[in-house]
């Protein structure tokens, strides 16, 4: 009759049973799965993959490297997941890391800084929130589709950021800058304290305030939500703020980290990887339900894979393929179809 | 003389489990050819697993499905249509920005040399409509229609697959009277074709006007198949709930009376309207009073709500609250000022179907407090579960998704999205629609036991006699206007109908 009695209709052997095997169906078992292959794959081809030594004080080895370089994919994937679960998209987030890039290190400049960095760093942090704040009002307030909206900064970020550059390379000589990308904390790369920040920071704003609840609401069904009261057209220009920060110091990492900034190259097609990191992570696009510890793995997955493949030596005109069959595979055993073969046999 | 024949369709034992709920057990059914077939039942008695077994989009765990006597199986709705069984779904599942000929003709389209033959394909469209008595032009889009033609459309594609069987799914929830009549005309000539008809409501009075037999349905089960001529319908209701159907004579009984005093005005509508959609409204609700909203689909009374909620802008006139002036642009306007509502379009306007009973429970008391506020876990454990015992929401628990819920129970999920609010003001626009009996009256209840307590309530329904039975007042409206306001007492269905229908009495 109630709520409390309706569950026992299930036979307890059957209930056993499917508890057995119901973390096969956990979101995350997948994402974690795919991960552990790969390092597994590493840890018998790779010699000393899992080796790891200190030296001058710092922490060195493979997965020290593979964490360091998926930094600022990591940052990238942060905000694109939480676009995506309100049903966007945003392909801008490559130019937003030149542009960001490219505006802290002409600030810097020489190898004496023009401006304080504190300032240089926090207007290329600005110059992000406009870039965000531009495809918000854009998604939310003009109502155009994501992919259309962002693609106008995709092609405007980087055009502009190539502008004030003249085409040319930005080199900085300024010695404090490179800390951000290339130092030291506690033995650790300072920007995996960076990514730990912001992926706390995220978190918590998602968990312990009502924010996650309501971009699954948005995201899901936009019009039951606003009738619920919520302010949809300000979650959505929030999501792609957000997600532009996040673009934005990612954008810092790597100028940092290549000690010049190159409006051309700088995270070319990094929002298509971190499309892919979040799809891997287990988070649809078709909005929803999100998961930013997916979107963390996801991105891993990526990095690691192309660790892995360079240091097995398969030869770079190979590359490409293997990767995309490795993705193929990880998005495949995501579909539902694949989770339905899966409580079938289960 | 039915039974001397065979059946077109035949199913038997059909059991379907889902997690922590037995949807069907031993559920069964007979279709006879030439015969319309009502499927009656509460929410939750399983009448949609079973039609959602028999078109395929569920595989029944035992049982057999035996069509003109070959065993079927079907895997999905395409597989079902093409072994010759037709479904139109409550909600009509066609493409609005295509033509009514596409849309009749989806996925078949007729070819000529490998290209497809638009002029074939609309003469065959407008043939097909004729025969139903539909005249329109099939090269427009569809969405240009009202939501009967669509039905209609439905229909006319259903048929258009040479099926033998043909089941509605509740099509008349959406429809006006005017429209039901000509849907019933069109089942009786497909009738006398020899078209087996399934048909699904819970429309009494739909049910006789139609009828040659009835299965009714209970917890999953079949409880009985009967020739409609035999059976009552109070009969008819008591095999429904399984309990003599007394409930509805009590508010029958209690809807005599004389019209309570009520407190103060809580709202008033001064001229409130918006071009092309409502003609000026003036509009008064008093704290406690449960005011009725009664009149045809399309009369103004959805559009009323959904400027009274801030939903929709108006383009004139003004609202008071608590004799202070006060203006909406948007529903948290509206929700600041106490004001709740429950859309008719429970699936696209109110449900978030992948969140938990839990999650849209809180969501409207979590956005009137802002993000930052979040409501500790504990507490929203606390509201969900004492709301699920309160309104009785069957359910397997409360982080089940919403979206596995019956259609009954989501409505009251969203009621208590609402009742969480504390809300003055509850707007409830169909809330009953689409819902059974047992369910209906157990929402009406508990409102108007809120409504003793001062909540005031604006109830929209198409039902008439739900209106006159449960409301203090009733304002009756007919073509984008207010035409009439009556007062517990002088109200009588004869008369306001005649207001509805533009007749002086």
């Amino acid at each position: 009759m109630s709520a409390h009695t309706s569950g026992t209709t299930v036979k307890p052997a059957a209930q056993a049973a499917a508890s057995r095997t119901a973390w096969l169906l956990h979101p995350l078992v997948r994402p974690i799965g795919a991960l552990v292959a790969l390092l597994l794959v590493d840890a018998f081809l790779v010699p000393g993959f899992f080796h790891l030594e200190v030296k001058e004080g710092h922490l060195y080895g493979a997965i020290i490297d593979i964490l360091n370089r998926a930094a600022p994919l990591m940052l990238a994937a942060l905000g694109m997941t939480l676009v995506i679960a309100t049903r966007g998209i945003d392909i801008s987030v490559g130019a937003v890391v030149a542009l960001s890039g490219t505006v802290s290190a002409m600030l810097i400049g020489g190898s004496t800084p023009s401006t304080p960095m504190a300032v240089a760093l926090a207007a290329a942090l600005g110059v992000a929130l406009l870039c965000g704040l531009w495809n918000g009002v854009l998604v939310a307030g003009i109502k155009l589709q994501p992919i259309v909206a962002t693609l106008i900064l995709m092609v405007a970020g980087r055009g502009l950021a190539q502008l004030l550059t003249d085409g040319q390379i930005v080199t900085v000589y300024y010695q404090p800058f490179f800390f951000l990308g290339s130092g030291y904390l506690a033995g650790l790369p300072f920007s995996l304290f960076v990514v730990a920040a912001v992926f706390a920071a995220t978190l918590l704003l998602v968990k312990k305030t009502a924010l996650g609840l309501f971009i699954q609401a948005v995201g899901i069904n936009p019009v039951a939500a606003r009738l619920a009261g919520l302010r949809t057209a300000t979650l959505i220009t929030f999501v792609y703020v957000f997600c532009s920060a996040c673009a934005g110091v990612a954008g810092m990492l790597i100028t940092s980290n290549i000690k010049s900034a190159d409006a051309n190259n700088a995270g070319l097609l990094l929002e298509l990887d971190a499309i892919l990191a979040v799809t891997l992570g287990g988070t649809s696009l078709a909005g929803g339900k999100f998961s930013l510890v997916g979107s963390m793995i996801g991105a891993l997955i990526i990095q690691t894979l192309t660790s892995t493949i360079y240091s097995l030596g398969v030869p770079p005109e190979v590359n490409m393929v293997v990767k995309s069959i490795v993705v193929f595979v990880v998005c495949i055993s995501q579909s539902s179809e694949f989770k339905n073969i899966l409580r079938r046999s289960a | 003389m039915i039974d001397s024949k065979q059946p077109v369709l035949e199913v038997t034992g059909i059991h379907k489990a889902f997690p922590g709920v037995k949807a069907l057990s031993e559920a069964g059914l007979r279709l006879f050819p030439g015969e319309v077939h009502t499927l009656m039942g509460q929410n939750g008695a399983g009448k949609s697993t079973l039609i959602k077994v028999l078109t395929g989009v569920y595989q029944p765990d035992a049982g057999s499905i035996v069509l003109n006597g070959q065993a079927i199986q079907p895997r999905s709705t395409q597989d079902a249509q093409n072994l010759g069984i037709s479904t139109v779904y409550q909600e009509v599942n066609l493409c609005p920005n295509l033509s009514v000929a596409e849309n009749i003709f989806i996925g078949r389209y007729p070819r000529r040399f490998g290209m497809v033959d638009w002029r074939s394909m609309r003469t065959q469209a407008a043939a097909l409509l004729e025969r139903l008595e539909i005249h329109v032009d099939v090269s427009k889009p569809l969405a240009d229609y009202p939501l009967a033609i669509q039905q209609m459309v439905a229909i006319a594609r259903a048929l258009n697959t040479d099926s033998r069987v043909l089941i509605l799914d509740e099509p008349t929830s959406s429809l006006d009277e005017a429209e039901v009549q000509m849907l019933f005309s069109v089942l009786r000539r497909l009738r006398e074709e020899g078209m087996a008809i399934l048909f699904v409501t819970h429309f009494l009075d739909q049910t006789y006007a139609i009828s040659d037999r009835i299965t009714v349905m209970r917890n999953g089960e079949r409880e009985g198949e009967y020739a409609c001529a035999d059976l009552s319908r109070l009969a008819l209701v008591n095999k429904m709930i399984g309990a003599p159907a007394d409930a509805e004579h009590a508010t029958d009984a209690a809807a005599q009376g004389e019209a309570p005093e009520h407190g103060d005005v809580f709202l008033r509508a001064r001229g409130i309207a918006r071009k092309g959609v409502l003609s000026p409204v003036d509009l008064e609700i008093r704290r406690g009073e449960l005011l009725g909203l009664a009149g045809l689909l399309g009369s103004g009374r959805t559009e009323t709500a959904r400027l009274l909620f801030g939903a929709d802008k108006v383009d004139s006139g003004s609202f008071d609250i608590d004799g202070r002036e006060v203006s909406f642009s948007n529903p948290r306007d509206a929700i600041a000022q106490g004001i709740g509502f429950c859309s008719e379009d429970r699936k696209h306007e109110g449900a978030i179907l992948a969140l938990s009973v839990r999650e849209n429970l809180i969501l409207a008391l979590q956005a009137r407090q802002g993000i930052f506020r979040a409501i500790p876990f504990k507490r929203q454990q606390q509201l969900a579960t004492d709301y699920v015992k309160w309104l009785g929401i069957k359910t397997a628990s409360i982080e089940t998704p919403i979206g596995t819920l019956s259609g009954g129970n989501q409505q009251k999920v969203l009621l208590a999205r609402w009742l969480a609010t504390d809300p003055r003001l509850m707007i409830l626009d169909e809330p009953t629609r689409g819902i059974d009996v047992r369910a209906k009256q157990e929402i009406m209840d508990y409102v108007s036991n809120l409504c003793r307590k001062g909540m005031s309530i604006l109830f929209i329904s198409s039902e008439l006699p739900e209106v006159l039975r449960v409301s203090d007042r009733m304002v009756v409206m007919r073509d984008r206007k207010a035409c009439g306001e009556y007062r517990r007492g002088d109200l009588d269905e004869t008369s306001v109908l005649h207001v509805i229908a533009g007749e002086t009495a």
